[in-house]
């Protein structure tokens, strides 16, 4: 070290002031990718535990992928099943991978590609919050979305849902639901009514009856509507809990999402809390909705149908952008059930209400969180006074 | 033990090489480092120059902003070398020890018959003010004030912490005089905190003139800040003392004695360590003093004074403290694992979270490193610290104040009732791997700033 001190050290090739300095971020975020840094304790704490972000956010990948295999094999059930052919197991998912991954492909590419150089801009680390945005994002869109319109979006929510707020940890929205958002209200022909939720090329011979509208769509019009549908695919409660039913490619089994939601709560990275004020908030409304005559769908088909039961495990439970707060998780959670069935009852015009009652509660969240921070403050001074 | 107060969060690190309750040496001084930035809010004037004879007990030190506050010598021997850093900042003063260790006389005392003034006199005088440590801020303690109430914890939860019974066994009269010591300072009483699953094993419950707390939990529920949370709250305007209670046994051995003497058993530990056990010893001494610790011929160990949390990283050269009582030795985590984060198992590694399988083991100790096992993120997770802090604080918020600077934020966050050391397990299980003490300190150095 004393020989080192007159002379300048030569920065690497990637280092900083390196020739190649600007890729400073993405050569370390791959360094790191595959081997843990070697870097020790400077101040504070000598020992640190083992979990960082990288293991978080790789337990959420985890969680996701019963939903995403599930998915992959339901767009080709579906395609079979409208176009009535016999396909195998395989076939579907073979179908349905081919399908995906494109998705996939586009949602990675467009969403680290923004990702490494705002980080390489703000001159930190790569943050690993979008290995799980990027896996997400396929899963709560139409199979049949346009890739062009994906990668915009995902740009528009990675840029302007993140990045401009400072990157993961500092943005208010979720990205992967900005995503879903943005396509949903630019482009409503390819994200909304019936006949988006199936995969079909122009031109392919559908069965008599065949229809790609969601149970959602004939849940508006009462539990007869749904049981008389005649349509392809049935609509009994198993079916739409086992996710045999049209929908966006990761929501519709909610037996592939409790594997996830197990995975999530064991290993304690996501709330509790969120997941269980959430189902009693749909319930709630969806009560109230029997109980005034607004709808004679069972209350517990609001947990099953739709986004609802993906929505509460995977995107709901966003540490960044819900409440931060204990007391605060219960009352973000409820209200994301709530209002998500508020919407599917009171509001002819969305079928859906996950997306946005959790969007509208991520920017409520903090304001939430204020007013609990500011009560427990107050109690406690109080409580302070009288002692 | 009436009283019981159980902390339901915190979390004991699992980490090996506990000390021995065994006294394997004791170190004769040779050299001891006489170190003001021990001590925080002391900027501090030499009374001393190289070649002066010092006495133990002799200022060496004094503060510039209050002359009365004096830093003594732990030894008796010559001033062998000022040592100065960066802008002539001032590092240590270094004093060579006669072969014959001599006191300076304070008297014997009898406390019973003190006033408030003498007591301080003497504390002042002897150097063991310093021991009186003030909150707000954790600073040295301000003479002219009258405290709230004096604060004590009579055990400790820190990771491989010395064992109180075994450290203190044969100073439980000194630290009633000590006790009976700083009851003349306040008129709130002297809070006494002990843990309740040792309460009567231990000879310390039988301290008198005390107000007695137990409590029970995990670490940090030895931290003196944390129990006066519990206790009564500091709120904007109190001022409180806490006397560690190292220190408490050397106030009362002045008081019985007439000496000022700073030995201490010092436990040698960490999983660096061979055969860890306990040494007497004096602070100051050079960590070369303990050599038969440890084999740093591959230059990979940290020394740390203090313990794994919150101790000073003083290096192969350095000394003890003038606060601690334990060295931890530990490796330097340099190596890089392969894929380590990806791993289902890593058989090593403890994590407090389920994320790791570290919890299907709850008896196993850790041979644990300084590797900060991940790189620094912004605040991701909510709801990891407070489950480590029994505090009624929300942490991430004020940590977030503290890195904004807002003294609102700060002060309504409960920046006035913690230390960074009582926030060091929320920086211990953080994903983020910020250096939440580092951001805690900034936070109280400005408050001290303008608040002043």
């Amino acid at each position: 070290m004393e020989d080192n001190k007159n002379t300048t050290p030569q920065p690497g090739l990637f280092e900083r002031g390196g020739k190649l300095g600007f890729l400073h971020s993405t050569v370390d975020a791959f360094d790191t990718f595959l081997r843990v840094p070697g870097t020790v304790t400077r101040t504070g704490a000598h020992v640190r535990d083992a979990v960082d972000l990288k293991r978080i956010m790789i337990i959420v990948v985890i969680a996701l992928v019963p939903a995403a295999l599930f998915g992959m094999w339901n767009v080709g059930y579906q395609h079979s099943l409208a176009t009535g052919q016999d396909w195998g197991l395989l076939q579907n998912f073979w179908f349905g991978l081919l399908k995906v991954l494109p998705l996939y492909i586009v949602a990675y590419l467009v969403g680290l590609g923004i990702e490494f150089a705002s980080a390489q801009i703000r001159n930190e680390e790569v943050n690993e919050g979008y290995l799980v945005s990027g896996m997400l994002i396929p899963l709560i869109v139409p199979v049949d979305v346009p890739l062009w319109m994906l990668a915009i979006a995902v740009a528009f929510a990675v840029l302007f849902g993140k990045e401009v707020f400072g990157g993961t940890g500092m943005n208010f929205l979720n990205p992967a639901l900005l995503t879903r958002a943005f396509l949903f209200f630019s482009y409503p022909s390819k994200m909304s009514g019936s006949e988006v939720w199936i995969s079909l090329k122009s031109g392919e011979s559908l069965v008599n009856g065949a229809t790609g509208a969601t149970p959602l769509a004939f849940a508006t019009e009462g539990l007869d509507a749904m049981n008389n549908a005649g349509v392809q695919y049935s609509m009994s409660a198993w079916d739409m809990f086992a996710g045999l039913v049209p929908g966006s490619v990761g929501e519709t089994s909610v037996i592939a999402i409790l594997i996830g939601a197990v995975i999530l709560l064991w290993t304690g990275v996501a709330s509790w809390k969120i997941m269980a004020s959430s189902v009693v908030g749909a319930l709630f409304v969806g009560w109230l909705g029997n109980v005034s005559g607004a709808t004679d769908i069972p209350a517990w088909y609001q947990l099953i149908m739709g986004g609802f039961a993906f929505g509460t495990v995977f995107m709901a439970t966003d540490p960044v952008t819900s409440a931060q707060t204990e007391c605060g998780k219960w009352i973000y959670g409820f209200f994301v059930g709530a209002l998500c069935v508020v919407v599917r009852l009171f509001n002819p015009g969305y079928a859906e209400g996950m997306m946005l009652s959790i969007l509208l509660m991520n920017t409520f969240a903090p304001l939430i969180d204020h007013y609990v921070t500011s009560a427990a403050i107050s109690r406690r001074a109080k409580k302070v006074k009288i002692a | 033990m009436s009283n019981n107060i159980d902390l339901k969060h915190g979390l004991d690190i699992p980490i090996s090489g506990k000390a021995a309750q065994k006294t394997r040496k004791t170190v004769v001084p040779d050299v001891i480092a006489v170190k003001p930035t021990d001590f925080k809010g002391f900027t501090p004037r030499l009374l001393v120059k190289e070649g002066d004879k010092v006495l133990a007990g002799s200022p060496v030190l004094a503060d510039k902003k209050n002359p009365d506050i004096l830093v003594t010598s732990p030894v008796s021997g010559t001033v062998a070398e000022i040592v100065r850093g960066e802008k002539r900042k001032l590092l240590a003063v270094n004093i060579k020890a006669d072969s014959k260790q001599e006191y300076v006389d304070f008297g014997v005392q009898k406390v019973a018959d003190m006033s408030t003034e003498d007591v301080k006199a003497l504390l002042l005088k002897s150097g063991l003010w310093l021991s009186l440590i003030q909150r707000p801020y954790g600073v040295v303690a301000d003479p002219a004030a009258e405290p709230k109430a004096i604060f004590v914890s009579a055990f400790t939860t820190a990771p491989l912490a010395p064992v109180p019974e075994y450290a203190f066994k044969d100073e439980v009269e000194n630290i009633q005089t000590g006790v009976n010591v700083l009851g003349k300072l306040t008129k709130g009483g002297v809070h006494f905190s002990l843990r309740s699953d040792n309460y009567s094993g231990t000879p310390f419950h039988k301290i008198e003139n005390v107000i007695q707390h137990v409590f029970s939990g995990k670490h940090p529920a030895g931290n003196v800040g944390v129990q006066i949370s519990h206790i009564s709250p500091i709120m904007k305007g109190d001022t409180v003392w806490t006397v560690p209670f190292l220190l408490l046994a050397a106030i009362g051995k002045l008081f019985n004695t007439g000496k000022c003497n700073l030995a201490r058993k010092v436990a040698v530990t960490g999983p660096k360590a061979i055969e860890p056990a306990y040494v007497d010893a004096l602070p100051g001494i050079n960590m070369k003093d303990v050599a038969e610790f440890y084999d740093n011929a591959a230059g990979d160990i940290r020394f740390i004074s203090g313990d794994v949390l919150t101790g000073k990283n003083v290096g192969a050269d350095g000394s003890l403290g003038f606060f601690d009582n334990q060295v931890t030795l530990i490796h330097e985590g340099t190596e890089r694992e392969l894929l380590g984060w990806a791993k289902p198992f890593r058989f090593g590694k403890f994590s407090s979270s389920r994320t790791y399988f570290s919890w299907l083991c709850p008896k196993k100790n850790y041979d644990m490193d300084t590797n900060t096992n991940g790189g620094p993120r912004a605040f991701v997770m909510s709801d990891v610290y407070s489950k480590v802090l029994p505090m009624d604080i929300f942490p991430v918020y004020l940590i977030k104040a503290c890195i904004a600077g807002d003294i609102d934020k700060m002060e309504k966050f409960g920046i006035y009732e913690v230390l960074p050391e009582d926030l060091a397990l929320c920086e211990y299980v953080d994903p983020s791997k910020n250096d939440i003490q580092a951001i805690i300190e900034k936070g109280i150095d400005l408050m001290i700033k303008e608040m002043a």
